[in-house]
């Protein structure tokens, strides 16, 4: 097919989507639901697109796998996609999620439904292209170019300070990604390429080193977002319609983990591993600070968020633990997080389709009136408290495991914050669903429809086998996870080596 | 001492001379021609151009001087005519509607931007001193004329009466600089200039160098010699300010990199920091002083001031790699200048003109596909990928970097984000706000300008458009070491 292989047929079949639903006409109503059918059917076929990759990719193999590589820029600057042990797992994230941001969105969207499918289509591009770029200028290409898209979506389709929101999002995460472009650059100049399996065999002078990971840190931190850097997300999440937070605590945060596995830790090593108390020390006030500041939220969807932060602290504290325990624990985290936050947020959506109101005070006793929402909300409540036997526990425990052996008093500190999150999170289950059924706007509220339930079904169940049975997940990341700590470690002895005749 | 004189080639400059030759026939025409000749004026000038643009292709990208080394043609050269006459052709299409409706609809106007067009072409040539002076004064001379055209109107002769008096006054620093130059190296030519300053530099001719700097920062629009951009763009009837913020620019910008690389490339050093100077407070102003505008023709020249202070940071360079940069940042303004410009000549509501930014509300749902212009443009401006802008300020940064100026590159892009922020409130008012009553439909030309450069800022990112561009610049930038 044109040289085109399997990996650039997900970057262009949402595209080809989008390009559909604009081409639509007609009277208001049939465009509508035209616009839905298409962008579900394409969001469908893309995910069955990203199965067979997942069928053609070899777990075991730490190499990139179905590498293609065009033409671009320049003879060192190609349009190069390929995807590794790494990067299949968020591909195939990506793709499960879309279709249930589409069905979220069915009723809610009411206005410019062409429009808002377009920029989801065109957003979904962009973030299947940030996990499969293989060259340092392609990557940021699409990690900037899915600014747009969102920023369209928080600022047309918003809550009321939507435009402040998204004037955040965008300016907060641009000036973090802007220095790691200039990083990029000099990476280029020094290596004489961006391609990244090139990049990964190069050794940065450690001088150089330390300036390049803080570029990279200033663009992953916020897009983490890692305290000092997060106050961008609640604003951000609060006023996105439902889809979008799905997608923002979904796949956008998962972008910065990424980018850490992907350039900071195997790229520059003794920056990595010279930085590691610092990341650790902002990782363990994001998960106790953030927590605290969750239990006082009044919002539901902003304690969500922040509880989000909190998690990201666990990814971040597992990934610089810098051993296989707290790297497997911190990208299994991703996922699970992935699963867990887009489906509390469909939950959000669901009870703010029917009242309009995020208020956590205005609710209360809705397990009378919605039984199988109270079901739905429970397991994903105990899944983000990181219960055993659901998805939450297995990434938690792994990347505190990683920490001990990394640095015992973090990992001690960071224990703390799993009963900060029994704490904030219970504490809004029992505020939300249980309690007198006294409001007189609940008496009316309906229990989950169908379109409902074929959303949350799937993510509860996904969320409990993964708890059950981590090792679909682990195994795909192990053969990558293994041959970055290898590397890591072969380069922080030879830093050692190498300075020890000086002594 | 050879009392014959030889006549010069004159095949180099056959792009130059036919404008001049066609500029004046078409002068003739008009002012003996019966009845309206301002239409027939119009579509010759347009074709003259095509026929310079075609002449320019065929002149052979080998380096050749001619008219006593007064005379450069090399690749350089040959890109930035063909993007001058792109320029010059793209206001001249966007004009004649405007015109018409605003009943200026006068033949001596294409006269002017084709005797205007001769001079830029002669600048990007200049080899030597007095040439530059000649090509900047017809170019000058004839701008202040069309910057007063609509001479009815109180604004825009304000605007050509400050035109003309701060670019007197510019052009008489330049002669200065010019003549201590030529004072302190006895010699006008570049080349030769080069050669005798051999690495150092007396205190005349760096007086020189300032003088000749700040002149031509004047005629780029760079801070801190920007005062007259904003109040010019503002009063001048829109399609000028079009032109203006597009051919002239690209020339004057080809004359920076003409004089500092051809004539002081030995004395880097000093006039290095005059540009990153004036690059970083282009930038600054550029995109802080947008930030109050409400009238979109002061925010696109704000919006211009800052695009300059980003080329420049390729000369500041002075490598290769910069001068491509500079190339590739030229191209990609002068598509996203005349798309934006093609866009507020399209903000008619009932015959009138619109020029406020709020009168954008609601865009994106009255006329979608102009919506959709206008935001590619504002974000290309911006430097958001997938749009061209970004491609050209990375062609910049990573020249800046290869040199070594991390301190200018780091502010290049903290000032780029604060230049986002009043891109991004007109995307804003086109998508968020409520829509106002539709615009009227836009005239041929403008779809046209505005289908064209919108292709070319929103695809620029694929393989066949950005290598070949970057290809071509790479080659003409090292044309000229």
């Amino acid at each position: 097919m044109l040289g085109l292989g399997i990996l650039s047929g997900l970057l262009i079949v949402p595209l080809v989507g989008a390009a559909f639903i604009l081409t639509l006409r007609g009277d208001d109503d049939a465009v509508r639901s035209n616009a839905r059918w298409a962008a579900l059917a394409t969001t469908v076929v893309t995910f069955l697109l990203s199965l067979v990759a997942w069928a053609r990719f070899d777990a075991g193999n730490p190499a990139f796998q179905l590498v293609e590589t065009h033409a671009w820029l320049a003879e060192t600057i190609r349009f190069k996609l390929g995807v590794d042990g790494f990067s299949m797992p968020f591909v195939l994230l990506t793709t499960f999620l879309m279709p249930f941001c589409i069905l979220a969105s069915w009723e809610s969207i009411k206005h410019r439904v062409k429009e808002y499918m377009v920029a989801f289509l065109v957003l979904e591009t962009t973030m299947i292209g940030v996990f499969q770029a293989l060259d340092l200028f392609l990557f940021y290409l699409f990690f900037e170019a899915g600014l747009i898209p969102m920023f369209l979506i928080i600022g047309i389709w918003g809550g009321k300070r939507r435009i402040y929101a998204s004037f955040k999002f965008f300016l907060y995460t641009l000036l973090g990604s802007v220095l790691m472009l200039l990083a990029m650059i000099a990476m280029y100049w020094t290596a004489g390429t961006t391609d990244i399996p090139t990049l990964l065999q190069h050794k940065f002078a450690p001088n150089l080193q330390t300036w390049l990971w803080l570029a990279f840190f200033a663009s992953f931190a916020v897009k983490m977002p890692m305290w000092p850097v997060h106050t961008w997300l609640p604003d951000a999440h609060v006023e996105a319609p439902t889809a979008g937070s799905v997608i923002l605590a979904g796949i956008l945060l998962k972008m910065g983990g990424y980018g850490f596995i992907r350039v900071s830790l195997p790229m520059f090593p003794e920056a990595s591993a010279a930085f590691a108390p610092l990341v650790f020390a902002l990782s363990v006030i994001a998960i106790v600070y953030t927590s605290l500041v969750a239990l006082m939220q009044e919002d539901i969807k902003k304690l969500i968020a922040y509880s989000s932060v909190a998690h990201m602290g666990f990814v971040t504290m597992g990934l610089f633990s810098m051993n296989a325990q707290g790297i497997q624990g911190a990208l299994f985290q991703m996922i699970s997080h992935g699963l867990i936050s887009g489906a509390l947020f469909l939950c959000v959506g669901v009870v703010y389709d029917r009242m309009h109101t995020r208020e956590i005070a205005a609710y209360g006793g809705l397990v009378n009136r919605m039984p199988l929402y109270a079901v739905a909300m429970l397991i994903f409540t105990m899944a983000n408290v990181g219960l055993p036997g659901t998805s939450g526990f297995v990434g938690e425990f792994l990347t505190l495991l990683g920490a001990f052996r990394a640095n015992p008093t973090v990992s001690l500190i960071a224990t703390t914050g799993v009963i900060w999150s029994a704490a904030y999170a219970l504490w809004l289950f029992s505020r939300v669903i249980y309690g007198p059924l006294d409001k007189p706007a609940l008496q009316g509220i309906k229990d989950l429809d169908r379109r409902e339930l074929v959303l949350l079904v799937p993510l509860a169940l996904l969320v409990i086998y993964y708890g059950v049975q981590p090792g679909p997940i682990l195994d795909s990341f192990a053969a990558s996870t293994d041959n970055l700590v290898r590397t890591a470690q072969a380069a922080l002895s030879g830093t050692k080596a190498a300075a020890l005749p000086l002594n | 001492m050879n009392p014959v004189l030889a006549a010069p080639a004159f095949g180099p400059a056959a792009p130059e001379i036919l404008l001049a030759i066609g500029a004046l026939v078409l002068l003739m025409v008009g002012a003996f021609r019966r009845g309206d000749a301002a239409p027939l004026v119009n579509a010759g000038a347009l074709v003259l151009l095509a026929v310079a643009l075609l002449a320019v292709l065929r002149v052979p990208s080998v380096k050749t001087v001619t008219f006593g080394g007064a005379f450069i043609t090399d690749g350089f050269a040959k890109v930035m005519k063909v993007l001058t006459l792109l320029g010059s052709a793209a206001g001249l299409v966007l004009s004649r509607d405007f015109f018409r409706r605003e009943g200026i609809d006068k033949f001596e106007f294409p006269i002017l931007v084709l005797l205007a067009t001769v001079g830029m072409l002669m600048m990007i040539s200049a080899n030597d001193l007095i040439a530059l002076y000649i090509g900047l004064e017809l170019l000058s001379l004839s701008s202040y004329v069309i910057a007063s055209f609509h001479r009815d109107n109180l604004r825009s002769t304000e605007a050509g009466l400050k035109y003309f008096v701060l670019g007197a006054l510019s052009s008489g620093m330049l002669l200065y600089g010019a003549s201590l130059i030529y004072g302190f190296t006895g010699t006008i030519s570049f080349p030769a200039i080069a050669n005798v300053l051999r690495g150092e530099a007396g205190l005349g001719v760096i007086l020189g160098l300032v003088f000749v700097s700040a002149g031509v920062a004047f005629k780029i629009s760079a801070a801190p010699f920007h005062m007259w951009t904003p109040d010019v763009y503002e009063g001048a009837p829109t399609p000028v300010s079009a032109f203006f913020a597009a051919a002239p620019k690209m020339a004057a910008m080809a004359l920076a990199v003409r004089v500092f690389i051809g004539a002081f490339p030995t004395i880097i050093g000093q006039w290095q920091q005059i540009i990153i100077f004036i690059a970083i407070v282009s930038m600054v102003i550029g995109s802080f002083a947008a930030i109050g505008q409400r009238n979109i023709k002061r925010l696109m020249a704000y919006s211009s001031i800052g695009n300059v202070g980003y080329a420049l940071i390729g000369l500041a360079a002075g490598t290769p790699q910069g001068i491509q940069g500079v190339i590739v940042y030229m191209t990609t303004y002068l598509a996203m200048t005349l798309g934006a410009f093609a866009c507020i000549l399209a903000m008619r509501r009932r015959g009138v003109y619109l020029e406020n930014i709020d009168d954008l509300s609601g865009l994106g749902r009255t006329s979608p596909a102009l919506a959709f212009c206008l935001a590619a443009m504002m974000w290309s401006l911006a430097g958001i990928p997938i749009f061209a802008g970004f491609f050209a300020k990375l062609q910049v940064f990573s020249a800046a970097i290869q040199a070594g100026l991390y301190a200018l590159a780091v502010i290049g892009v903290v000032t780029s984000v604060v230049g986002a922020y009043y891109y991004l409130r007109i995307t804003k008012i086109i998508y968020f706000d409520e829509p106002r009553e539709a615009f009227d439909p836009a005239p041929l030309g403008i779809k046209l300008v505005l289908g064209a450069t919108s292709a070319f800022v929103v695809l620029f990112g694929l393989p066949f458009i950005a290598a070949p561009v970057i290809g071509i610049a790479g080659a003409a930038a090292r044309s000229l070491f």
